[in-house]
């Protein structure tokens, strides 16, 4: 469906070259939704720029529906865009077009009639849910509002491929989870491939079937999401356990800097995928005797395997919680005391 | 009170703004699309190309670098060729247009300048070509500001007519130098310059609302 071959894209500024992106190669199946993780300056918005040519690589291949891209007159360029939709991190709407004349603009590039264009438009915006703010301007609309237009937008003449630069990055959380959950319905019931980018690891859980993980130009690692997580590959890691956890501001004011009686350590643990959390806690109980408190935790779960970070206080007697912490130790788990509460 | 000062003063009037607007339109049409080239040719644009820009650069820098009323004296033999006289309003109207063009090429390329580049982009990644941007997308997006300067430039424009009139092109300028300047009738000169003034307002307060009604950000 789409292949990227072996492109390298080099930048010349004043202060020298600098390489974006550095032999990376992606194939995507129909259907597919990947991912290609990265945090900024990777290379992501140069890698997904040049799948519509809007960046030109210096080397490599682009195929798109069995068509090399970088083999293509203007002309043929432009026929191929038609069929590959993009939206972007800011939107980019006209302000000074209606939501309607917005959907219809590339269906004016291409030259279709005015019924058809209206049929069109009002079917897309009806698919985006925003049938009732057709000729609202887009000034008036929220962010999550704006990001469906452009998505109608990029329906418009029908792609094979949608691609999706930043698309959530410039919206709350909850608004993103709308609109990832337009794009999955928009993969399965118009069978539209979709490759995006972005630097959260929530996106590309929540609706990529394949990722890539991007890193200085290169490709460090790319597959099923399981199994790019589950291969602990350190950039990953990077990715799910980035955020510090932080201690409750209750606690703050309680919190001790040396241990003393009646204080259980308050400790701070960092998941692999050897031991789960639920078996650490199991194990601290009936083995040790130690009852765990978890005060926080910040995991991502994938099968039997679960990654991140969590805040523990150990309510044992003092040698039972040392005993705990060596069993830790032992898993390469690792642990460091925050205080005693 | 329907004399012949009365006549005069409107005669002149509507001279001024036949003139204004006449010359603003064939100015446009010089310097609209000189702007969009010069847009265009820039650093990191569609067509960029260094040489052609800094060519167009270099011409418009030269003719807004001509002071107006020696550019209507340079420009006789030209204006004599084209409308067959060097006098009257229609004379008036190639320098006008002309040296207004330049400076119009400057606004517009400045207002296109202002639309955010990814809307360039999205309609590039739409399969869009340089031509349908234009037309689709950048013209469109900057219409407010390009109204804004075109009353800049109406504006401009009534102020170089009036010059203009010094050397027989006709118009409350010309009105204002023959009766207030060389024969001293302080009534007609303090009439020109309440009209001029009215003028520039009336302009300026149209051209504000034109523009706010196309300003959707």
């Amino acid at each position: 469906m789409i292949q990227i071959k072996n492109i390298s894209k080099t930048f010349y500024k004043e202060n020298g070259a600098f390489k974006a992106l550095d032999n990376v190669s992606i194939a995507l199946e129909k259907g597919d939704i990947v991912g290609i993780i990265g945090s900024s300056g990777a290379g992501k918005s140069t890698l997904i720029r040049c799948v519509n040519l809007l960046e030109k690589p210096d080397e490599g291949e682009i195929i798109v529906n069995n068509r090399n891209l970088l083999a293509l007159n203007n002309k043929s360029l432009s026929a191929e865009r038609e069929k590959i939709g993009m939206i972007f991190q800011h939107f980019n709407l006209l302000s000074s077009k209606t939501v309607f004349d917005n959907v219809a603009l590339p269906l004016e590039l291409t030259g279709k009639d005015k019924i058809t264009i209206r049929k069109r438009v009002v079917e897309l915006l009806t698919l985006v849910g925003l049938g009732d703010k057709i000729y609202e301007y887009p000034k008036n609309l929220s962010g999550g509002q704006k990001q469906r237009v452009a998505i109608a937008r990029a329906l418009a003449n029908k792609p094979h491929v949608l691609l999706c630069d930043e698309a959530t990055s410039a919206l709350d959380p909850v608004t993103t989870g709308a609109i990832l959950e337009l794009l999955k319905e928009i993969n399965q019931t118009l069978k539209i491939t979709i490759l995006l980018i972005t630097h959260e690891m929530e996106v590309v859980k929540s609706i990529c079937n394949r990722i890539a993980v991007l890193d200085k130009g290169k490709i460090v690692i790319q597959g099923a999401f399981e199994d790019v997580v589950a291969s602990g590959h350190s950039i990953v890691q990077q990715f799910i356990s980035k955020k510090k956890i932080t201690i409750p501001g209750y606690l703050k004011d309680q919190l001790r800097q040396s241990a003393a009686e009646g204080l259980f350590p308050l400790l701070e643990i960092e998941l692999n995928n050897a031991v789960s959390l639920e078996t650490i806690i199991d194990f601290s109980r009936h083995y040790y005797h130690v009852p765990v408190k978890i005060l926080k935790a910040d995991i991502e779960t994938v099968g039997e395997l679960s990654f991140g970070k969590s805040l523990l206080i150990l309510q044992g007697q003092e040698a039972a919680n040392e005993n705990v912490m060596g069993y830790l130790d032992q898993n390469n788990i690792k642990n460091n005391i925050r205080g005693y509460v | 009170m329907y004399d012949s000062t009365t006549v005069l003063l409107l005669e002149g009037l509507w001279e001024t703004i036949v003139m204004t607007f006449l010359s603003g339109f064939f100015g446009f049409l010089l310097g609209l699309p000189l702007g969009i080239l010069l847009f265009l040719t820039g650093k990191g644009q569609l067509l960029e190309n260094r040489f052609y820009n800094s060519f167009l650069a270099v011409f418009v820098n030269i003719f807004r670098s001509i002071p107006f009323i020696i550019l209507i004296v340079w420009m006789i033999p030209f204006t004599r060729f084209i409308v067959g006289t060097s006098i009257g309003m229609s004379a008036a109207l190639v320098p006008l247009s002309i040296g207004v063009a330049p400076f119009i090429a400057r606004l517009v390329e400045n207002s296109l300048k202002e639309v955010p580049s990814g809307l360039i982009e999205a309609a590039r990644a739409m399969g869009a070509g340089t031509f349908q941007i234009v037309r689709k997308v950048l013209l469109p997006e900057a219409l407010p500001s390009l109204i804004n300067n075109a009353s800049i430039t109406l504006i401009t424009l009534v102020g170089y007519s009036a010059m203009g009139g010094a050397v027989g092109a006709g118009g409350l300028g010309q009105v204002g130098y023959q009766y207030g300047y060389i024969g001293y009738d302080a009534f007609i000169m303090n009439s020109v310059l309440v009209l001029l003034v009215a003028l520039v307002f009336i302009i300026q307060f149209i051209g504000d609302r034109i523009s706010q009604k196309f300003n959707h950000k």
